[in-house]
């Protein structure tokens, strides 16, 4: 069975040990965890955890069900789709020799990126877009020369009702 | 499956003063409002204060010999008795000496409270004295864990403890308590309802689901009740036997299943799985409809998947979702409580003209009276005892009215085999995990629990000797539990793989210098009997179980008897080793 890429969002309760439920269900069970945020929502009682995961389909319910088995989950939305905006944020450490500098602050304009540190030798850029966007932008950084990146891992809202 | 309201949430008490009272205090006021009578427990420093505080209440403590036992007895109290079982360790090797039990009740599903000490909240993560982090620990074995961290929160966490442990598909949960937490003082204000909003099982199946169950029903030619543990924790076993009855439909259940259906009925198939009967596993390939209840379709059970049934639609009902299309794709999916679920199916049924049911189902009963008759369960007693006779022997004196745990292998499949179980609650045994030790602790639990039942913990040599220590417990308070080993100085299982697959190299599982089992029982305080010639294996019986104190009965059985029928591990369930 092809494997799907799935995005899952939920509301847990802001405690100690939640997430350690939640990602020693992951690596109990065998799933697997591409990236992982969580932070804090308005309601400081309560976070939201991001998860991306790739399984087939039957394990992805599975992974839905065990998920919303947690008591401290308090809610869980699969995101995969149209349906809800998703975001991702980069810093990419580039190298910026002299006769690379004017092309890669060319790249930064057309993604509409920023450059947030600038040294001799190097560029660092902040990049915000989905997986397409950034996996675009690294190909084209690439030939440059990548020294660092750090990824934040995806993001989603379900869109509200027009 | 126990349901909601049933218990402490529906008492309503008109005065609600707060008064100040120390955590301990409050811990037994709140265990008391839950109605607990026994806790299974092993002091240490961690609980002194609580041991301290229990000692002042008329709740009755069973000092174990090893905190594995208080939990394991703890489950057989749970499962006897139907109520939440409760035990007290002290932190640090108290703790992790329940994980084994708390891991055997939670594949088994069953409502306990391990309740653990821990070293005061300045001292956690500073490696201290018996500190370990029994939380992180047992978080993957248990239904939910909690850390109480100040006072205040210690009766709400008691209280979804109990809760949770009860409620939709029950299981362990750990509550560890800090030395300073239950010293603390706290305005106590007796807490009504439970408020956990992100919980809320499913007991009411869907409606519409039923209706096409029924029409499935209607339609077929050879269908199969499979029915497992959530029968028995949901006691539903009555509306399981309904069903049967009126629509002819032969039953199997597996072994956490036993007793759910009436093992003398005629619709009985036997057990299904890798030790089922003949019929059973042979019904099960040939049926175009399996009703499957309250299973979670262990690989025990269902042997290679995909030749699983695979002729048949299935309909599956379970409280717990994800028991639902983990093991087995299913025709029909209910997510609902077994009792409430079938409560509701009946009557559907009713509505239905079935028309002669008997007639219609001849042909299938026929087939499988005939798979009866040719392969019965079989063996021969000759010169040396044989340990199926042993427990055939042990029915026929009990009359099938004895409470029976097990310990963990051939013992255990055995008693499954040849006890024919009437009613539910009468067969304990550690079905998912396979926890050897577990029957002598869990006799005790389930003696307390019902102690005007004769209850007889059928054992082997081996897995009598991981928690024997226990006989002292038995004799301290007075547990007349009986213990039936069936002595083949092998691990017989491990043996009996070995002989079949690994061509009776028996590496390592030869038990020579087992204890003198009769002198070991006197030792403990306790009455020893053995029998070695099958003439004497009833009256040994008749003794033993006749005297009102703990007894070993050592039966010397034949070395290399084997349990059959067998499916060989990840094997279609209808290729069975026969004998």
């Amino acid at each position: 069975m092809q494997e799907e890429k799935h995005i899952m969002t939920m509301l847990v309760d802001n405690e100690p040990g939640v997430l350690s439920r939640v990602v020693g269900l992951f690596s109990g069970k065998g799933f697997n965890i591409e990236s992982l945020c969580v932070a804090p929502t308005m309601d400081l009682k309560v976070s939201r955890i991001t998860i991306v995961t790739k399984a087939n389909p039957p394990v992805i319910e599975q992974i839905e069900k065990q998920l919303r088995k947690l008591i401290n989950v308090i809610k869980l939305r699969d995101m995969t789709g149209p349906k809800a905006v998703k975001r991702e944020m980069a810093l990419i450490c580039v190298r910026a020799k002299p006769e690379h500098r004017a092309e890669i602050l060319r790249i930064v304009d057309i993604f509409r990126c920023k450059v947030v540190d600038v040294g001799l030798e190097h560029y660092i850029i902040e990049v915000t877009g989905d997986e397409g966007k950034l996996t675009a932008l690294l190909n084209l950084l690439k030939p440059m020369g990548i020294e660092k990146i750090a990824r934040s891992g995806a993001l989603a809202l379900y869109r509200e009702p027009r | 499956m126990y349901r909601r309201n049933n218990h402490a949430t529906m008492k309503s008490r008109t005065v609600q003063k707060s008064k100040t009272l120390t955590g301990t205090q409050v811990l037994m006021e709140v265990l008391k409002d839950e109605g607990v009578d026994t806790i299974f427990g092993f002091p240490g420093g961690a609980v002194i204060d609580i041991y301290d505080e229990l000692a002042k209440t008329d709740i009755r403590h069973v000092l174990v010999r090893h905190e594995q036992g208080a939990v394991h007895a703890a489950d057989g109290y749970a499962r006897a008795g139907g109520k939440v079982g409760v035990c007290l360790v002290t932190s640090g090797p108290g703790a992790t000496n329940t994980v084994t039990g708390i891991a055997s009740a939670y594949m088994d599903s069953i409502p306990i409270v391990v309740l653990t000490g821990q070293v005061p909240t300045h001292l956690i993560g500073n490696d201290a004295f018996q500190e370990v982090d029994i939380v992180g620990i047992t978080r993957p074995c248990t239904k939910h864990n909690y850390l109480v961290q100040s006072a205040e929160d210690l009766p709400r966490i008691i209280k979804e403890a109990f809760y949770l442990a009860q409620s939709g598909r029950p299981g362990p949960v750990l509550v560890d308590l800090p030395k300073d937490v239950v010293a603390g003082k706290l305005d106590y204000v007796p807490q009504e309802e439970v408020n956990l909003k992100s919980y809320n099982p499913t007991y009411h199946p869907n409606k519409k689901q039923l209706r096409k169950v029924v029409e499935l029903i209607e339609h077929a030619e050879k269908p199969v009740i499979f029915a497992g543990g959530g029968i028995i924790l949901s006691k539903a076993s009555e509306e399981l036997t309904e069903l049967a009855r009126k629509t002819q439909i032969p039953v199997t259940t597996s072994l956490m299943g036993l007793g759910a259906f009436p093992g003398t009925d005629p619709l009985w198939l036997g057990m299904i799985g890798m030790h089922g009967t003949y019929r059973a596993n042979m019904s099960t390939g040939a049926c175009d409809l399996m009703i499957a209840i309250g299973v979670r379709f262990d690989d025990r059970v269902t042997g290679k998947t995909e030749a699983f049934a695979s002729q048949a639609n299935i309909v599956h009902i379970d409280i717990d979702p994800t028991s639902i299309r983990k093991n087995i794709p299913v025709t029909i999916p209910i997510v609902g409580d077994c009792k409430t679920s079938l409560k509701h199916l009946n009557p559907l049924i009713d509505q239905i003209d079935l028309g002669d049911i008997h007639t219609k189902r001849k042909k299938w009963l026929d087939q499988i009276e005939q798979w009866k008759n040719t392969k019965p369960l079989a063996y021969k007693q000759e010169d040396v005892i044989k340990p199926q006779y042993v427990i055939e022997k042990l029915y026929e004196v009990t009359k099938g009215n004895a409470i029976i745990t097990t310990e963990v292998g051939q013992n255990q499949m055995w008693a499954a085999q040849y006890y024919h179980f009437e009613r539910p609650n009468h067969f304990i045994t550690s079905g998912g995990l396979g926890c050897m030790g577990f029957g002598l602790p869990a006799a005790i639990g389930a003696q307390v629990a019902c102690p005007d039942k004769l209850v007889v913990d059928v054992a082997g040599d081996g897995s009598i000797q991981m928690n024997i220590q226990e006989m002292a417990t038995a004799v301290q308070c007075c547990l007349p539990v009986k213990v039936v080993i069936l002595n083949n100085r092998y691990l017989g299982m491990v043996r009996q793989w070995q002989e079949l697959f690994y061509e009776k190299r028996y590496a390592c599982t030869g038990m020579d210098h087992a204890p003198d089992f009769v002198k070991l029982a006197e030792a403990f305080g306790a009455v020893g009997l053995r029998a070695s010639k099958p003439e004497e294996v009833e009256s040994v019986l008749k003794e033993g179980l006749s005297i009102p104190q703990p007894v070993i009965m050592d039966f010397e059985v034949d070395q290399e008897e084997s349990v059959y029928p067998m499916v060989p591990a990840g094997a279609p369930i209808t290729e069975m080793l026969l004998v």
